[in-house]
Order: C-alpha cells, then sequence, then structure tokens
C-alpha cells in the first residue's frame, strides 16, 4: 500500500533545520532516507522551496488570477512530501512519527488512490 | 513461427529449471540467481534474431554458468586485492555445462525455489518480487511496473531478499516433513496474492499489472503438475480459473465496476469455467477440506449459474458455513452475510454483519459499509442504504471502486 507523507514546516521550523545546529536533525533525515531506500519502501519523495516562492493561480468565471504567496495565511505549509510503499498503515505512520520535523509541526500520512478495485 | 510471447514463455518456463541447476551446482543462490537473469536477458536478445537453440535449457545453462564464472572470477580478483591470503581459483570445468544440461531433470527444482523465495523470514513484498524474478523469469523492470514503483525500488526490494536468505543461511532444499506443509501453505498465499494483485488491475490502465493473474496462474498450475494430489493446490489453481473467468464482464468498456449480479454471463470464459470446475469437483472428492478449495466451490457454485437468478444460495450458504468454521476471518464473515441474507432475509444478514462492529480490522473498512449498504437496500431502507455507500465511497483508497460506490449512492436517490 502506497502512502503520502506530508511534511508540514511552521516558520520557524525552515530556520532549525538550515540553521545552526540543524545537522544533526539533517543527519535524522539522511538516516531515515537510507533506511527506507534500502528497505525497498521508498518510492519517492521531494522537498519545497520556500513558500515566499509560491504563486497562487485561481481561475474565476473564465479569468486567471495569479498572486505571490501562498493560498493562505496559514501558521503551517507544505514543505515537502515522501511516497513510501509499506505493509501497513502503522509502519507509515512509524515513519512519520520519527521524521525529525514531526518534533517542530505535523505530519499527515495519506494512503495513494489506485487506480484498481474489486467488483463488489 | 514464434511470436514474442512465445519466447517469453518458453524463457520464463525454463528460468527455474536452469536456476535449479546453477544452485545445486555453486550453491550461492543470490550469485547464481544474478548469472540466470542475465542469460534469460541474453537469450531474449539473440533469440529472436538467430533463432531458438536445439537445447534452449543447455543454451541458458551454459550462458549462465559463464557468467557466473565471470562473476566469481572477478570478485575472487577483488578480493585478492583486498587480502592476500591465497583462495582457490575456481577451475575452469567446474563451470562448463555437465553431461545431461540437454535432458529435462529427474528433479524439478521448481517447488524447491518457490520455498524458498516465499521464506517466511522475507517480508512479504519481497517474497512476491522475488518468486516473480527468480521462479516467474520475469526481469526487474517488469516486476516494478507490475507493482507501479520505481525500477530502484524493486531492484533494492529483490538484492535485500537475497541477501537475507545468505546471511541467514537459508538452504536450497526441501524443508524436513513437520514444516513442509506449513512452508507450502506461504507460498499458495503468495501465489494468490499476486493472482489477486493483477486480478484487481484488469481492464484498468495497468497492462503490466493485469498481466500478474497469468503469471500466478501459470506458477500455480506448475505446482499443481508437481503435487497433483494436495487439494490446496487444486483448490486455489481452481479459484484462480473461475475468478479470472469472470475478468471480461467485470468492467464497462469505460472501466466501470460491474457486479456479480450484474455481469454479463456470456462474456464469462467458459474453458475457465469448465477447466476450474472439473479440478474443484475431483480435488473435493479426494482430498483434505481446506479454504481454497472452499472459495472454489463458492466460486464454481456462482459460475454455473446461467443467470444471477439461478444461483444455488442456500448451496454457497452451507459452504460459508463450512470456510467460517475452517478459517474464521472478517472478509468471510462479510462474504457469509450476503449469503445469510440471500437465503434467510436481509435482516438475519445484517445481524451477522454488526458482530464485525467490534472487530477493528474491519470497523472502519469500506467493504463493511458497501455489504451493509447492499444489505439495507435489499431491506429497502434507502436513506440509510444511500449513506452507507457514501461512506464506503469516502473510505475506499480504490478510484473505480469510488465512483462504483457513488453510482450506487446516487442510484437510490428516489
Amino acid at each position: 500500500m502506497k502512502y503520502m507523507l506530508l511534511i508540514y514546516d511552521n516558520a520557524k521550523t525552515r530556520e532549525t533545520f538550515f540553521g545552526e545546529g540543524g545537522e544533526e536533525l539533517m543527519a535524522e533525515v539522511d538516516a531515515i532516507m537510507k533506511e527506507l531506500t534500502e528497505s525497498g519502501e521508498l518510492v519517492g519523495g521531494e522537498a519545497l522551496a520556500d513558500p515566499s516562492n509560491t504563486k497562487t493561480i485561481r481561475v474565476v468565471d473564465g479569468v486567471p488570477a495569479i498572486t505571490d504567496g501562498p493560498f493562505a495565511e496559514a501558521k503551517e505549509h507544505l514543505g515537502g512530501y515522501l511516497i513510501v510503499d509499506c505493509e501497513s498503515a502503522e509502519r507509515a505512520a512509524e515513519i512519520a512519527r520519527r521524521w525529525p520535523s514531526a518534533r517542530f509541526s505535523p505530519l499527515e500520512v495519506r494512503p495513494l488512490m489506485d487506480t484498481a478495485g474489486a467488483e463488489m | 513461427m514464434r511470436t514474442h510471447a512465445d519466447h517469453v514463455d518458453l524463457l520464463r518456463g525454463l528460468a527455474p529449471q536452469v536456476l535449479g541447476v546453477l544452485v545445486r551446482r555453486h550453491g550461492q543462490f543470490d550469485a547464481c540467481e544474478d548469472a540466470v537473469q542475465e542469460a534469460l536477458l541474453a537469450a531474449a536478445v539473440q533469440w529472436p534474431g538467430e533463432g531458438v537453440p536445439e537445447s534452449p535449457r543447455a543454451w541458458l545453462i551454459t550462458v549462465a554458468s559463464r557468467r557466473l564464472t565471470d562473476q566469481l572470477r572477478s570478485e575472487h580478483a577483488r578480493r585478492r586485492r583486498e587480502d592476500t591470503a591465497a583462495a582457490q581459483v575456481p577451475a575452469d570445468e567446474a563451470f562448463a555445462p555437465a553431461p545431461g544440461d540437454e535432458q529435462p531433470p529427474d528433479q524439478d527444482d521448481t517447488l524447491t525455489l518457490l520455498i524458498l523465495c516465499c521464506h517466511p523470514a522475507l517480508s512479504p513484498a519481497s517474497q512476491l518480487a522475488l518468486t516473480l524474478r527468480a521462479v516467474g523469469g520475469l526481469t526487474t523492470a517488469e516486476i516494478a511496473s507490475a507493482f507501479l514503483v520505481p525500477e530502484a525500488t524493486m531492484a533494492q526490494r529483490i538484492s535485500r531478499a537475497k541477501q537475507r536468505i545468505k546471511a541467514t543461511a537459508i538452504p536450497f532444499a526441501m524443508p524436513p516433513e513437520p514444516e513442509r506443509g506449513e512452508r507450502l501453505r506461504v507460498v499458495l498465499h503468495v501465489l494468490y496474492l499476486i493472482f489477486n494483485e493483477g486480478y484487481i488491475a484488469s481492464s484498468g490502465p495497468d497492462l503490466q499489472r493485469s498481466e500478474l493473474t497469468r503469471e500466478a496462474i501459470r506458477l500455480t498450475r506448475a505446482v499443481h503438475a508437481l503435487l497433483p494430489d494436495d487439494g490446496e493446490v487444486a483448490g486455489l489453481l481452481a479459484l484462480m480459473l473461475l475468478t479470472d473467468a469472470r475478468r471480461p464482464a467485470r468492467t464497462a468498456a469505460d472501466g466501470t465496476l460491474i457486479a456479480l449480479a450484474e455481469q454479463d454471463r456470456d462474456l464469462w470464459k467458459q474453458d475457465y469455467v469448465e477447466e476450474g470446475t472439473a479440478l474443484i469437483t475431483a480435488a473435493l472428492a479426494e482430498a483434505t477440506l481446506g479454504p481454497y478449495q472452499l472459495q472454489a466451490a463458492i466460486a464454481a457454485v456462482h459460475d454455473e449459474a446461467p443467470r444471477t437468478q439461478d444461483t444455488d444460495w442456500p448451496q454457497i450458504l452451507a459452504l460459508y458455513e463450512l470456510l467460517a468454521r475452517v478459517s474464521p476471518n472478517p472478509m468471510v464473515t462479510l462474504n457469509h452475510a450476503v449469503a445469510v441474507a440471500m437465503v434467510n432475509g436481509p435482516q438475519a444478514g445484517l445481524d451477522l454483519l454488526a458482530t464485525l462492529d467490534a472487530d477493528d480490522r474491519m470497523a472502519a473498512h469500506h467493504r463493511l459499509d458497501a455489504v451493509r449498504a447492499h444489505l439495507l437496500e435489499m431491506a429497502g431502507d434507502h436513506a440509510a442504504a444511500r449513506a452507507g455507500y457514501r461512506t464506503a465511497a469516502r473510505r475506499t483508497t480504490s478510484l473505480p471502486e469510488r465512483r462504483y460506490l457513488e453510482a450506487r449512492a446516487a442510484r437510490l436517490v428516489g
């Protein structure tokens, strides 16, 4: 079963990870990535650039409106994601629990939709 | 004139035989498996142009042995550079084809290989991947595309499984008699999972994935040929055939799922129905009863009804009662409840379903909501049925199931 781990950042998380003393946190990230690669569970993942680089696009009555900055003044922004293919929802949750940013801001674990299905 | 499919079938059928010969001669399952995979690739490239050699099996053994020699030599040279301790250089003769390579073996290694690849020390995902590669002869790229993961991810699963076999020194041999039955059950479960992965994807956009049903049937046929008296092997093969028989009718042209009761039965593959029915009839008469045989028997009763309304529900109910005793699990209870409803009315079915509400494995499962909604619809409680279908639609992680359940809900808007 494939799951996406949505990794949220707050204003402080990035400073913490990329600032002084962030090396240890990044080392934890590297260790988990290595584990997931070696176990054959890692399907993919990326980090997103800082939310200040965001453009928000909307089409209202056929007219596109493009604004600089994220959609809402949220306290938390999507900072990146991982896709894992693992045995159970519990295992996916365990990976999220160990992801170091979970100590500062939340992660969401969501199953992916499958194009296959059983008739009922 | 051989087609591409003929080549593929020939190569995949020979893969476990060639691997068995190499492992018997040289040990080192992991290195042998790589060598066989390279030989299969070489054959897939050369044979279509140059023609199939007189003895394809001997050709593959020779090429795989040569690859293994090269591999071990370079490994050896590397080790020599690192370590001055002298080790014996493998003699060339040891890897030359042995007499008898032209002949089919007196002993088929397919079962031993399956049991090795489905060792309980491996994770289920690794068991599936290794079985398809080492026994099925599929390439890592084909397996990755069937499971919709990157090739690197699949390669990692396979290599980890092989490392584990090496590290735990799992032998290439049939396990002793007391363990054999249990180990075979794991093999059958892996084959069942491979089948199901392909079946649910059939008629969908993932062609490579739906090919898995064909592969599972091919491997189960091979096991059945080796163990013709094992009722559960026969039962599993029958279950696959009787299920796959309905494949052409299970989805509409646009990919919409069609419930069993509404399928066009003229589309069912009659040869599969006949073969599956004959297999299960023989097994039930002779072998020890087991869950695959019971599930196949239920499928056979469905498949033999010319129209939905001709279905022999009392017989299906009797089979579910047996299955619930032999192999009780929540999925059996779900289907059992439908049979109860068809024979004794929807309320009796709903009462049985209520026993699942306290079951953690099922409480938030879309199938429980969907079946309950179906029985509520039968009972005439359309408002509750609609709500149930909508809950099930939200809970499923399958796109076609979501569409199907939304359509069921929409149908009840009165």
